[in-house]
């Protein structure tokens, strides 16, 4: 709980600050949060199944609303990306021109203590809450700091995240109503549901829609690219860094669990529409000039395949899924801080305007490389392990499916070395900005990342560790229900 | 063993953190130097687990950390010293240092020194981390390593255009088998759950045939993307762009020949899959052949080369195929000295020549090179299998036990093999007398320009060459000795199907006829490229069959129209058309409908954002001091 208490505490005290001294104040903030993370983690039990350092405080007993929390392996990786990743969100604005930095800053860590909240969270309507109150800060820092054209993207994002949570909620109440004995959102009560087949598949198909929005998948991605390339850097890395793994987990922590009675078929449904999602936003991305919507594609096709690797059930699907959501987080917030250093620098984000940036940037081009690479899966870097389990219970699942997946391989070296080329490779354009030497914030964050891009390249059981028994002892339970 | 192993391994990537994260504080000699003594180190130490090995028919295995352990995949980060892996080591540290020797005279005066030498040193780690890894996913690593090097070192020189698209299409082109080799991996755990070589060798028996098929097919995808065979070898004469010394080291004799070893490490799973092998001796036999006919009219000195590694390597497949791993191999470790030596030579040639690689523009260098132009001849002949050079030994063991392994099909390989052994002569002796006969056809500048390379580079042009003449010695034909070196050292390792051997006649006929081919070969080039001055036409008046073998058969114009553009149109409908109208359409429809619902809804809010903060904090923190008191 303090883990949700510090942000959101630190949120409040923050909106008395001046700008400059709020930037210190956050930054001061979070490494705290990760100290305490820290603590978190060298006290947790990698070895015991079921939750850990539970607490529960009665809410609004007659809704059945309580304040329950606690922390499982998977739960574990995703508060460790949330405040890594809310860490090096916050170093990335210490160079930022933003007006009002200090309400900005008041926003993300609101928006941290929600995320950590939807993580931690054993009761199902406080995951919900928690769930709709990241949604708050976000839209502002959206609709307030973001480009052209904001207002209309942000709506349109908001109503539509909006509908997939209501769809949630319907399915969340259908659930406790049918909880055996006295009804309870208790994510224990709750996986015992007397559902039929037919009730199950229902709320299957509402989690996920609400899940494959947020994520998102094919045929549910549209807000995204827009919302992505208006948003605020700051606000793009929440979104893809941390807030699109809130999807994925509710899948594995509720959606599965919940609905396991539901027949298998409709796993294959969703796969589809995961698998199409890897090809789809891939071929897309290739042909994209502006930088930060090649990886907004480019991020729709990586959850893509994390989907479907999570939607195979199997514990390496899973696990590659955990570790993928870390990875992805850390190595997407990568990406998109190098778009915003070259945005700083040159005013733009055309492909066509760059080029030749390679000349007078050393540091730069080599910390640029090395996420990219992560990204594209270069083995010894983090994107590799995630992208092995995943295409491999993939392939185990369905050798079609996992086959058209693999191309994920292809495509990603495609659109990810062709952005490389275009802005560092080849002559300089007339009258050239040169990226020059990168402040200290800017090396900072890059380097955090590039450390993070290594140190689970080379040793990915750093955090594989900490989910496999939770991974397994949520999956046999419910054996039965893997597809074939 | 374990420190050996592991010295050999890591001292170049050390050298690779060297010069790269401080090679720019250091003065160039010591950059070079460091970077070279750290593979000669690697060197010395695969030379003695090269003595200890050749004693015994035993291996090192070295296991340094659990890499995944989860669900039922269970990879080991290891690496596993045998025979074939030290045999390895021994041409990629051996063949390295040499062409980390040369490349400090090469690249002196180059701004990216270090950086030079940083890529280099990080491609001999990998591709020892390719050769020694112990199981497939660590080959994997070794695989992609090396492949990431190819791409960074053939757009080293980033400011050409050109170059970013040449390295780019390297890079995918290997990706594309890659995949292929990813799902023969993912097929080996489904089956038997790991992919350790000794235990996947181990189980090979208890494959089905249809699996065994499978599998051999998908690791020969992966094997043909990077060692550039049809219909993914358009890469590699791109990948020319790259300065020479990576091309001879990584494009000809160490990165390229990885599918070989691939094919031959899992011989005991090739060798019961007969339909796999037949489409491996296919594809090579037509790689070799296709290649060799495109090199006939290539002008450009390193692109001729090129074409005659993947022509080269095509033989290397045939042997494959034929299930002659051994002989494969042999080649490998032959084409490794030749084809390194005429790369760096041809390098020592565009250096002398200020950077000119067009065989028109040259002419007449013998005497002002004399020693690049002595050990290029030798690498000619090595390469046109003029008899007791290696090139000779290795090539006509090939085409031996092809004509012998295949009762029916034989005399076919036999054939097309033959002519592009003569194909292979004409377009090296074309390029030879093009380069070093005649007149110099090149600008005033550049012959006042004409040097010999410092003793840097034709020190390893030199060794080079010395082990091109003397390289037979690893396996000499039955006519000249009863030891067969390599067939010996791999006795037990190489799963080598049994093919009787040729008799005395045929060797003796190999040799003459052969002798007598390329004696004809060499009077008539000599006779049109010397005597008559015959020099090729411009690019733009080349007409029919010339036309066609210089396009490469339009094979880029090809791939062009059937796979970049249709996905380039395909990504256009579905993001302008698709994704636009239809899908955001319908999404946009119920975004209206919701739209005027909340012009409705916002008259209750008055928009100041602090409020909302402020009134959703204090209501959760109240929420919860309130529980905290009850």
């Amino acid at each position: 709980m303090i883990l949700i208490l510090i942000p959101l505490i630190a949120a409040l005290i923050n909106l008395v600050f001046k700008d400059k001294m709020s930037r210190v104040f956050a930054v001061s903030v979070s490494v705290l949060q990760l100290i305490y993370t820290g603590f978190i983690l060298s006290g947790f039990d990698k070895k015991a199944s079921g939750f850990q350092n539970s607490e529960f405080y009665e809410w609004y007993a007659q809704l059945g609303l309580n304040f329950s929390f606690a922390i499982d392996g998977i739960s574990m990786v995703l508060i460790l990306l949330t405040n890594i990743g809310g860490l090096l969100i916050l170093i990335s604005s210490l160079g930022n021109h933003y007006p009002n930095t200090a309400r900005l800053n008041s926003l993300i860590l609101l928006m941290l203590a929600a995320l950590n909240g939807v993580f931690l969270s054993t009761n199902g309507l406080l995951f919900y809450v928690f769930w709709e109150l990241a949604l708050i800060p976000i839209y502002f820092i959206v609709g307030i700091w973001g480009g052209e054209n904001r207002i209309k993207i942000t709506f349109k994002f908001f109503i539509y995240t909006f509908l997939g949570s209501l769809l949630m909620l319907i399915a969340l109440i259908f659930v406790y109503l049918n909880t055996p004995g006295a009804h309870s959102f208790e994510w224990s009560e709750m996986i015992k549901a007397n559902l039929s087949p037919g009730e199950s598949a229902l709320v299957l198909w509402s989690f996920f829609i609400a899940f494959a929005i947020k994520m998102p998948v094919f045929p549910f991605h549209t807000w995204q690219p827009d919302t992505y390339s208006v948003a605020p850097s700051q606000g793009t890395m929440l979104l893809s860094g941390i807030m699109l793994k809130m999807g994925v987990f509710g899948m594995i922590r509720w959606m599965y669990p919940i609905s396991a009675n539901a027949c298998n078929c409709n796993y294959y449904v969703f796969m589809v529409f995961a698998i199409v999602s890897i090809v789809y936003a891939a071929i897309i991305a290739i042909m994209q000039n502006d930088i930060k919507r090649v990886i907004a594609w480019s991020s729709i096709s990586h959850v893509g395949l994390i989907a479907a690797g999570v939607m195979t059930w199997k514990a390496e699907g899973v696990q590659g899924g955990i570790l993928q959501m870390f990875t992805h987080g850390i190595n997407i917030i990568g990406l998109f801080f190098i778009v915003e250093v070259i945005e700083r620098r040159l005013h733009t984000r055309d492909l066509n305007q760059m080029g030749g940036l390679a000349k007078n940037a050393r540091g730069f081009s080599v910390v640029y490389l090395i996420i990219l690479l992560g990204s594209v899966a270069v083995p010894l870097t983090n994107g590799f392990p995630g992208e092995f389990l995943l295409l491999s219970a993939t392939f185990k699942s369905n050798t079609i499916m996992g086959i058209v997946a693999g191309l994920t391989i292809i495509f990603c070296a495609v659109y990810m070395l062709r952005i490389y080329q275009f802005s560092m490779f080849g002559k300089e354009k007339e009258n050239a900005v040169v990226i020059g030497r990168l402040t200290i914030s800017e090396y900072l964050t890059l380097g955090l990342v590039v450390f993070f891009v290594i140190l689970i390249g080379i040793f990915p059981g750093l955090i594989l560790d900490i989910s496999e028994t939770s991974v397994n002892s949520l999956l046999n339970p419910a054996g039965g229900q893997v597809i074939p | 063993m374990g420190n050996i192993i592991s010295a050999a391994i890591f001292l170049p990537l050390i050298g690779f953190v060297i010069s790269g994260g401080f090679g720019r504080f250091m003065p160039k000699m010591l950059v070079g130097a460091i970077s070279t003594l750290v593979v000669l180190c690697s060197f010395v130490c695969s030379i003695i687990l090269f003595n200890n090995l050749s004693e015994s028919h035993t291996f090192y295995k070295l296991i340094l950390f659990k890499w995944i352990h989860t669900g039922n995949i269970d990879i080991e980060f290891s690496f596993l010293a045998d025979k074939l892996s030290v045999w390895m080591m021994l041409i990629i540290t051996g063949v390295g240092s040499l062409i980390h020797l040369y490349s400090i005279g090469y690249m002196h005066s180059d701004k990216g020194f270090h950086k030079f030498f940083a890529y280099l040193n990080l491609f001999i780690f990998s591709m020892l981390t390719l050769v020694l890894g112990a199981n497939y996913v660590m080959l994997f690593f070794g695989w992609e390593g090396v492949g990431l090097c190819s791409y960074l070192l053939i757009g080293f020189w980033y400011e050409n255009t050109e170059n970013g698209y040449a390295a780019r299409k390297a890079f995918i082109m290997n990706r594309i088998g890659d995949l292929g080799l990813l799902l023969g991996i993912f097929t080996l755990f489904n089956q038997i759950g790991t992919t350790d070589f000794h235990k996947v060798f181990g189980a090979a028996g208890s494959f089905s045939n249809g699996t065994l098929e499978i599998i051999c097919i998908l690791l020969f995808i992966g094997a043909i993307g990077k060692s550039a065979q049809i219909p993914l070898f358009t890469w590699l004469p791109d990948a020319m762009a790259g300065p020479t010394p990576v091309s001879a080291l990584i494009h000809a004799a160490t990165m390229v020949t990885a599918g070989i070893y691939l094919i031959a490490r899992s011989g005991i799973l090739f060798v019961n899959a007969e339909m796999a092998s037949t489409l491996v001796l296919i594809i090579g036999m037509l790689t070799a052949l296709i290649a060799s006919t495109i090199a006939l009219k290539q002008n450009d000195i390193k692109k001729v080369l090129a074409y005659s590694t993947v022509s080269q390597l095509g033989y290397m497949f045939v042997a494959l195929g034929v299930g002659a791993y051994t002989t494969a191999l042999f080649h490998v470790t032959t084409h490794a000295f030749f084809k390194a030596l005429l790369f760096l030579g041809s390098g020592s040639v565009i250096h002398a020549m200020g950077g000119e690689q067009d065989i028109r523009k040259m002419g007449g260098l013998k005497q002002k090179l004399k020693i690049t132009h002595l050990t290029f001849l030798i690498g000619t002949l090595a390469i046109s299998g003029v008899p007791m050079l290696s090139g000779f030994f290795s090539k006509d063991e090939i085409l031996a036990k092809s004509l012998y392994g295949l009762p029916t099909t034989g005399s076919v390989v036999f054939t097309v093999l033959a002519i592009t052994s003569l194909f292979t002569a004409i377009y090296m002796f074309r390029m030879y007398f093009l380069t070093f006969y005649g007149n110099f056809r090149g600008t005033e500048d550049q012959k006042h320009h004409l040097h010999e390379s410092p003793l840097n580079m034709t020190i390893p042009l030199m060794v080079l060459a010395f082990l091109s003449i003397t390289g037979g010695v690893l396996g000499l034909s039955s006519i000249f000795s009863h030891h067969h070196f390599m067939n010996d050292y791999f006795s037990k390792l190489l799963y080598d199907r049994a093919i009787p051997h040729p008799s005395h006649f045929f060797e003796w006929t190999v040799l003459v006829v052969s002798a007598f081919l390329l004696a004809i070969v060499i009077f008539l080039t000599h006779k049109k490229y010397v005597n008559q001055g015959f020099v090729p036409v411009k690019d733009e008046d080349e007409k029919g069959l010339e036309k066609v073998l210089g396009k490469k058969y339009y094979l880029d114009e090809i791939y062009q129209y059937t796979f970049l553009r249709p996905v380039e149109w395909l990504g256009k409908v579905l993001y302008k058309i698709f994704d636009r109208s239809v899908i955001d359409g319908v999404v946009n429809f119920s975004g209206n409908f919701a739209l005027s619902a909340g012009k409705t809804l916002r008259k209750v809010q008055n928009g100041n954002i602090e409020s909302y903060l402020l009134a959703m904090v204090i209501g959760v923190v109240a929420c919860l001091i309130l529980i905290q008191i009850i």
